[in-house]
C-alpha cells in the first residue's frame, strides 16, 4: 500500500515524474491548474509502490509520498 | 500510511519561479534536505547570486544574503570570517561563477575559504534569455552564438571543477548530474558531504551540478535530461576531482 | 598625551579604537600604511585582516561582513575606489553600514600617486549606479583622521549607511601629533543582521525589488533617510569668518594651505576667512546661509572645480563664487592662492568714504 500526492497548484506539468515512474502510474491531469499547466496525478494507487523516484526527480518539490509501515514481527 | 517523502523544512512555501522541468528545483530540495538533516537551519546563511536563482532567498527558509553578479564567494568570505560558527554557502550558476565571478571563486578556493559552493552548470545564461555561457559547448547554438559556439571566435568551455581541484586550498571538488534518479542520489550525497566538510572545518568545498535549461535549449523536460547526458557529460565528466 | 602618527596609520588606530575588527582591502598607493598597520595590529586583538584578490572582492567581503553586523572597513585610493563602486551601490541599497577610506590621488585613469581631490563628485554624488548617497567626511589633519573615523563608524551604524573618509595623499602620508581620545560611543545592536537565527524570524539582505512600485517605495524610504541625515549632520569649520569679506571654501589639505593664505592676506589688510566643509555629503549648506559681510567666495580645490558646484548651489547666486584649482597631483602654493585673493579683493566695489 502506497500513494503519492501531487500539489496541484505547485506542479508545472513538466512530466519528469511520469517519465521516470517505474510502474507508469502517473499521468497529466486533463484539468488546468491556476498556473496554466496540466498537473501530474496518480492514476493507479494499487500499483504505486511508494518508491519515491517521482518525488526525487520533481523539480518543484510538489510530490509527497506515503507508504504503509511494515508490520514488525 | 506514513509520509516518507515531504518538502524539507529549509524550503519556504513559495512556489519556485523556475521554468517547467528546470532542475534548479531539485538542487534546491537537496540543499534544503541536507540542512534539515544536519540540523543547521538556525545557523545557515545562503548567498544568492544573479541569474535564474537570483530569488533563491525567497525559496530557502533561513537567513539569506543577495550578492552582486559573480561576487557571492567574496560575500561568503566576509560572512564566514565574521561568523565562523555559522554555515555559509553560495548558490551560483555558470555565468555568475565561471565568467564574471571567476576571480572570486578561484581566490576563495585557493585561500581555502571554509565555505560550501553549489555550482549549477547548464551551459547557458537562462535569466537573460539564452546567451552563450562560459560552459556552452562547442557547436551549441545560443542567442549570441546563433551558428553554434566556434572555438576560434568564442574560445572553449571552461571546466571549473578540474581547475579548482588543482588549488591547494580546495578540499572537496566533485561534479555530479541531475539527469536521472541514480545521479540525483549521487548529487545529494555530494551536497551533504560538501556541507559536512564545512562543519568539520575542511577548507573549500564545491559541488558542480550539471543541470538543464529546457526553455533556452529549446527542448522539453525529458529531452533536456537526455541532451545533458549525451552532450554535457562527455565534455564535463562526472566524479570526484578532489577529496581530502 | 599626544603621540606622533602618520595620517594613514591614524585612521587604522581610530578604527581599532572604534571597535572595528574586520578589514578587507587591496594594495594601492598612497594608502598602503593603513592596511599595513591593521595587518600588524589585528592578530593580537582577534581582528581579521584579509588582502583580497581585487578591490571588487574586497568591497564584497565588506558587504558580507556588514551583513553579519560587525564593524568593517576597507581602504583604497582613487582607481581602486572606482573598482569598488558597484559594491558601494549595493551596500547603500541594502543599507549596510561600513567605512570606506579613499586616500585620493591624481586622475583620471592610472594618473599619479600624488595628492588630489578629483574624486569629490564620485564620493558625494553617487559614483555607482542608482540614487544613493554616502556619508562623506573630509579630515584636514592627522587628529581628524582619528576623530572622523570614530564619527564615520557611528554615523554609518546610526543611519545604516556606508560612510566614507575622503582624504588625500598628503593627509595620508604626513605625520602630526595626535591625541587618541577615548572612544565613548556604544556599538548598537543590529537586529537586521544575519547570523544565528534561533528565536527570531529569518533575515534577508538584498537590493533587488523587481516590482517597480516596491522599488520606488524603497527609494522613497532611502531619500527620506538622506533628508534626515542632511538635517542633522551638516558639519563645517568656520575660521576667521566673523568680519570676513572674502571667504575661501576649501576642504582637506587645501584648507590647511588656505589658513596660511588667510593669515598673510590679513597682514595685507584683506579681511579673509575660511569655511571648511567637514561633511562633504551632506554638504554643509547652512554654513553658507548667513553671508554677513562676505562679498566673494573663492573655492580652492585640487581638481578642475567639483565642490565649487555645491558652494554655488548653497550661495544660490547671492554673491559671486570664484574658483581656483590645480590638478594632476600639483598643489597650489600659499603665494599662488594669495594672488587670487588679492585679485578678487581689487575687484570688490567698496563705497568710498
Amino acid at each position: 500500500m502506497a500513494k503519492i500526492t501531487v500539489e496541484q497548484e505547485r506542479c508545472k506539468g513538466c512530466g519528469i515524474c511520469i517519465a521516470f515512474c517505474p510502474k507508469k502510474v502517473i499521468q497529466l491531469s486533463k484539468n488546468l491548474n491556476p498556473k496554466g499547466f496540466f498537473p501530474a496525478e496518480l492514476i493507479n494507487e494499487k500499483e504505486c509502490t511508494g518508491c519515491a523516484i517521482c518525488a526525487l526527480m520533481c523539480p518543484d518539490v510538489a510530490i509527497e509520498v506515503y507508504r504503509q509501515e511494515r508490520e514488525k514481527k | 500510511m506514513k509520509k516518507v517523502f515531504e518538502r524539507p523544512k529549509s524550503l519556504t512555501d513559495v512556489h519556485f519561479t523556475y521554468c517547467a522541468g528546470c532542475t534548479h528545483g531539485m538542487i534546491h530540495r537537496m540543499v534544503a534536505e541536507t540542512i534539515d538533516e544536519l540540523k543547521i537551519q538556525d545557523r545557515t546563511i545562503g548567498v544568492s547570486p544573479v541569474g535564474c536563482s537570483v530569488f533563491a532567498y525567497e525559496f530557502f527558509n533561513f537567513d539569506m544574503v543577495a550578492a552582486s553578479h559573480g561576487r557571492a564567494p567574496a560575500v561568503a568570505t566576509g560572512l564566514k570570517r565574521s561568523l565562523p560558527e555559522c554555515i555559509i554557502f553560495t548558490y551560483q550558476g555558470d555565468g555568475d561563477l565561471a565568467a564574471i565571478g571567476t576571480a572570486e571563486i578561484v581566490h576563495a578556493a585557493t585561500r581555502g575559504e571554509n565555505i560550501t559552493v553549489i555550482f549549477v552548470n547548464n551551459a547557458i545564461y537562462g535569466m537573460t534569455g539564452g546567451q552563450m555561457a562560459p560552459t556552452t559547448l562547442i557547436g551549441q547554438k545560443t542567442e549570441t552564438t546563433p551558428f553554434g559556439r566556434d572555438a576560434r571566435a568564442h574560445g572553449y568551455p571552461i571546466r571549473i571543477a578540474e581547475m579548482l581541484a588543482t588549488l591547494e586550498g580546495s578540499s572537496y571538488i566533485v561534479r555530479t548530474s541531475t539527469h536521472n534518479p541514480q545521479n540525483v542520489r549521487k548529487t545529494k550525497l555530494a551536497v551533504k558531504k560538501a556541507f559536512e566538510n564545512q562543519l568539520n572545518n575542511k577548507n573549500f568545498n564545491l559541488v558542480e551540478i550539471l543541470s538543464t535549461c529546457p526553455s533556452n535549449w529549446g527542448l522539453d523536460s525529458i529531452q533536456s535530461l537526455k541532451w545533458l547526458e549525451e552532450n554535457m557529460i562527455p565534455y564535463f565528466p562526472l566524479g570526484e576531482f578532489k577529496n581530502i | 598625551m599626544k603621540i606622533l602618527m602618520k595620517g594613514n596609520e591614524a585612521i587604522g588606530e581610530g578604527a581599532i579604537r572604534a571597535g572595528c575588527r574586520y578589514f578587507f582591502g587591496y594594495p594601492i598607493t598612497p594608502q598602503s600604511e593603513l592596511p599595513a598597520y591593521l595587518a600588524e595590529k589585528f592578530p593580537s586583538i582577534g581582528g581579521v585582516f584579509l588582502q583580497a584578490e581585487s578591490e571588487i572582492s574586497a568591497i564584497n567581503m565588506v558587504y558580507g561582513a556588514s551583513c553579519a553586523g560587525v564593524r568593517v572597513m576597507t581602504s583604497s585610493s582613487s582607481p581602486g575606489i572606482s573598482l569598488k563602486q558597484e559594491g558601494i551601490s549595493y551596500l547603500a541599497a541594502a543599507e549596510l553600514p561600513c567605512l570606506i577610506v579613499n586616500v585620493m590621488r591624481g586622475g583620471p585613469g592610472l594618473g599619479t600617486i600624488q595628492p588630489s581631490q578629483s574624486d569629490y563628485f564620485q564620493a558625494t554624488k553617487g559614483g555607482g549606479h542608482g540614487d544613493y548617497h554616502l556619508i562623506v567626511l573630509a579630515p584636514h589633519s592627522v587628529q581628524e583622521m582619528v576623530d572622523l573615523t570614530y564619527l564615520a563608524f557611528d554615523l554609518a551604524d546610526q543611519y545604516r549607511n556606508p560612510a566614507m573618509i575622503l582624504a588625500d595623499g598628503i593627509l595620508g602620508q604626513m605625520m602630526e601629533a595626535v591625541e587618541l581620545k577615548e572612544y565613548a560611543s556604544e556599538i548598537p545592536h543590529k537586529n537586521w543582521a544575519v547570523g544565528k537565527s534561533q528565536g527570531r524570524k529569518r533575515n534577508i539582505i538584498t537590493s533587488i525589488y523587481i516590482d517597480p512600485k516596491v522599488l520606488e517605495q524603497h527609494n522613497l524610504r532611502l531619500q527620506a533617510k538622506y533628508k534626515i541625515i542632511k538635517a542633522h549632520e551638516e558639519r563645517a569649520e568656520e575660521w576667521m569668518k566673523e568680519d570676513a569679506e572674502i571667504i575661501i571654501a576649501a576642504y582637506g589639505t587645501v584648507a590647511r594651505i588656505a589658513k596660511s593664505v588667510i593669515k598673510k592676506a590679513r597682514e595685507k589688510g584683506i579681511k579673509a576667512g575660511l569655511i571648511r566643509p567637514i561633511t562633504l555629503w551632506p554638504f554643509p549648506d547652512k554654513y553658507f546661509q548667513d553671508l554677513g559681510k562676505i562679498k566673494r567666495i573663492l573655492t580652492v580645490e585640487l581638481s578642475s572645480g567639483q565642490m565649487v558646484e555645491d558652494v554655488r548651489l548653497a550661495v544660490n547666486g547671492r554673491i559671486p563664487v570664484e574658483f581656483y584649482g590645480r590638478m594632476g597631483g600639483m598643489v597650489p602654493s600659499i603665494e599662488e592662492i594669495l594672488e587670487q585673493i588679492e585679485k578678487i579683493n581689487s575687484q570688490i566695489e567698496r563705497v568710498k568714504l
